[in-house]
């Protein structure tokens, strides 16, 4: 079917003036399965929703009146600035924020550790590092359940241990959700850090302790500069999957309260049925994450000039 | 390409089925059915069988609204659910004389409010919802849903409440002794006050995990469906299940027959099936509910037909949870996401 290509023509020469044809597969790609779906959240939003679930197609601000304006229980209330959602998101970006920071504090000196291992035993530490993610979310998040229960294996060992003498209430509290989180997501930041401190050159810190610097001016001024692209790749990887995690907060906090993921997920299964304001809330969090999303890019330009 | 994907369903379809003669898809709740009890249909209907599960009576209707109508035959909705789903124009019809089986159906659930005169439904299972607490950690009078709602020292922060709305707040307005579907505003306000002072005494908010809390210990008190309970129980926590004074939820899952079911005429030999009295007491002995087929009880085992929570004593209320008119829910959509905020 494809025209052969010209005798003699080089390998780079058959794609010349192709480029956009050859795009093709990718725009559609991305068409199909992202912009088409956030266009399609996009309008539902603006929607009129349906009693117990669906939209009727009358355009409203309706969810987002709900999302930003207070009219009390009943409706009929001069409107305040509603902080029940504010809050809810508020609470889900400060925990994704926390779980980011843990993953660094923890993350940076494991990725430095394997970084500066002999080359043969490297790949082994990272093998090590990707092994918790043969296991299903789900069950990793069960079983960490399992094992900081009231009688789980840790609070029977402590108390074995005769460290503490009554179980600890480790079990749906925000301890337990943060577990969670960092404990799903601290590979996304090991292994961008890795990337960056193992190109790192170490010839760097000699000139640096030459030059009198100690340890910690070394580490702030010139390593940090120099692995910072593979943090923030880092920090995003975790903060934004952690934005939107139910399943720590469901399963290790108790659900009991709302993070964003769940908001979300009441709004179209629970009894609410309020399709638009799902919608709504989605968009938000949407704007949310391509606002960080844009701060990075920006920052990233600016670097580089 | 509508039809491209048509044609490779199809396609797929009959690639799995070279073997049976026809398909029947099912909607189910979680841990249900037992899988011997599908085989047995698969086997003597010579029909594949394929399930999907779902953990709420409104996910089930979500999925459906979301476009899944259309894909499976039968699903098995609760009472306020079938009529919510009749309602909406989900349910396909059938006459009694359909179902061979249909004069099994006990009396007393022939001609229900949720779908008059069985034109859509037959009955699967039916039990209340209650609550039920430790004896090993708490050894008071165990008769009031203020257990839950205003809990002794000894229950505080180990208690499980269902993560379901219509539940909760049924039982919260039991408690009260208040109308349900209330639009009176001293109601809901004291409804919201209950709900928001006890949160502070909850440990946590799950349906799916009801049974596992309890027995695992993670909880000294839980809001649960009986027969789930009666699981419990039998899987060794030293639990009782609580018949409150004020009043507990009664309901029914109901098998319907739902509308566009691309294999009706399976849908409606599976709803036969269920209705005679050995697979019916197959379904109560796994799940431990009460069927409301006819000649079930010399069938079940003795344990499941001698258990205390199928076995309400003398002088207990149970109600319907009701479907509330649009008005009204918002505001207990209101006071549920108020709770969880």
């Amino acid at each position: 079917m494809a025209a052969a290509a010209p005798a003699g023509a080089t390998r780079s020469e058959i794609y010349r003036g192709n480029g956009p044809r050859l795009m093709l597969p990718v725009w559609a790609f991305i068409g199909i399965f992202l912009v088409l779906p956030v266009l399609l959240m996009a309008i539902y939003s603006f929607l009129t929703k349906e009693f117990r679930g669906g939209v009727i197609w009358e355009i409203t601000l309706a969810a987002y009146d709900q999302f930003f304006l207070d009219r009390g229980l009943f409706g009929d209330e001069p409107p305040q600035i509603e902080w029940t959602y504010i809050g809810i998101f508020w609470r889900s970006i400060w925990q994704a924020g926390l779980a980011t920071f843990f993953c660094l504090l923890i993350g940076f000196p494991t990725a430095w550790f394997i970084a500066t291992r002999n080359a043969a035993v490297r790949p082994v530490w990272l093998f090590l590092v990707t092994i918790p993610y043969w296991v299903n979310l789900l069950i990793r998040t069960v079983s960490m359940k399992f094992l900081i229960r009231d009688t789980g294996p840790l609070n029977e060992f402590l108390l074995w241990l005769g460290v503490i003498s009554e179980p600890l209430s480790l079990i749906n509290t925000n301890f337990a959700v943060q577990l969670g989180l960092f404990y799903s997501y601290l590979p996304f930041m090991v292994l961008p850090v890795y990337a960056a401190v193992e190109r790192y050159d170490f010839a760097l810190s000699e000139a640096a302790a030459d030059l009198y610097a100690d340890n910690w001016t070394t580490l702030r001024l010139v390593i940090l500069p120099v692995v910072k692209p593979g943090i923030v790749a880092g920090c995003i990887l975790v903060f934004v999957p952690s934005l939107g995690a139910f399943l720590a907060p469901d399963l290790l906090g108790g659900a009991k309260t709302f993070m964003i993921g769940s908001l979300i997920e009441e709004q179209f299964k629970g009894a609410a049925g309020n399709w638009p304001f799902g919608a709504a809330a989605a968009m938000i969090l949407l704007t949310i994450v391509l606002g960080v999303l844009l701060l990075h890019a920006r920052a990233q330009a600016k670097g580089g000039r | 390409m509508k039809t491209f994907l048509t044609t490779t369903a199809l396609a797929l379809a009959l690639a799995g089925t070279a073997h049976a003669e026809g398909k029947l898809s099912i909607y189910h709740w979680f841990e249900y059915i037992p899988q011997e009890l599908l085989d047995k249909f698969a086997a003597e209907y010579d029909v594949e069988v394929t399930m999907d599960t779902y953990d709420s009576n409104e996910a089930l209707l979500a999925a459906l609204k979301a476009g899944k109508l259309g894909e499976y035959d039968v699903a098995v909705p609760g009472d306020y659910m079938v009529k919510i789903m009749g309602d909406e124009g989900m349910l396909d019809t059938f006459e009694p004389s359909e179902l061979s089986n249909f004069g099994n159906i006990e009396d007393q659930w022939l001609d229900v409010a949720f779908d008059p005169g069985r034109k859509s439904s037959i009955p699967y299972q039916w039990g209340s919802t209650s609550f039920s607490v430790n004896k090993e950690v708490y050894g008071g009078d165990l008769d009031s849903l203020g257990l839950i709602f205003e809990p002794p020292a000894e229950l505080k922060g180990k208690i499980n409440v269902l993560d379901t709305a219509g539940e909760t707040l049924t039982l919260a307005s039991l408690y009260l002794g208040i109308p349900q579907c209330t639009a009176d505003r001293d109601q809901l306000k004291a409804l919201n006050d209950l709900v928001q002072t006890a949160k502070a005494d909850w440990a946590s908010f799950g349906s799916d995990v009801a049974k596992d809390v309890l027995v695992s210990g993670d909880a000294a008190a839980g809001m649960i469906w009986s027969g789930f309970s009666a699981k419990a129980r039998s899987e060794g926590a030293p639990i009782e299940y609580v018949f409150p004074k004020e009043g507990m939820i009664v309901w029914m899952d109901n098998v319907v027959l739902l509308k566009d079911a691309p294999n009706r005429d399976n849908a409606l030999k599976f709803m036969n099936f269920l209705l005679e009295p050995e697979n019916a007491a197959a379904v109560t002995n796994y799940a431990q509910y009460t069927a409301g087929v006819k000649d079930v009880a010399p069938l079940l085992d003795p344990e499941v037909a001698n258990s205390p929570e199928s076995n309400p004593p003398e002088g207990v209320t149970g109600v319907f949870v009701e479907a509330c008119p649009e008005e009204v829910q918002v505001m207990y959509d209101a006071i549920w996401t108020n709770l969880k905020k």
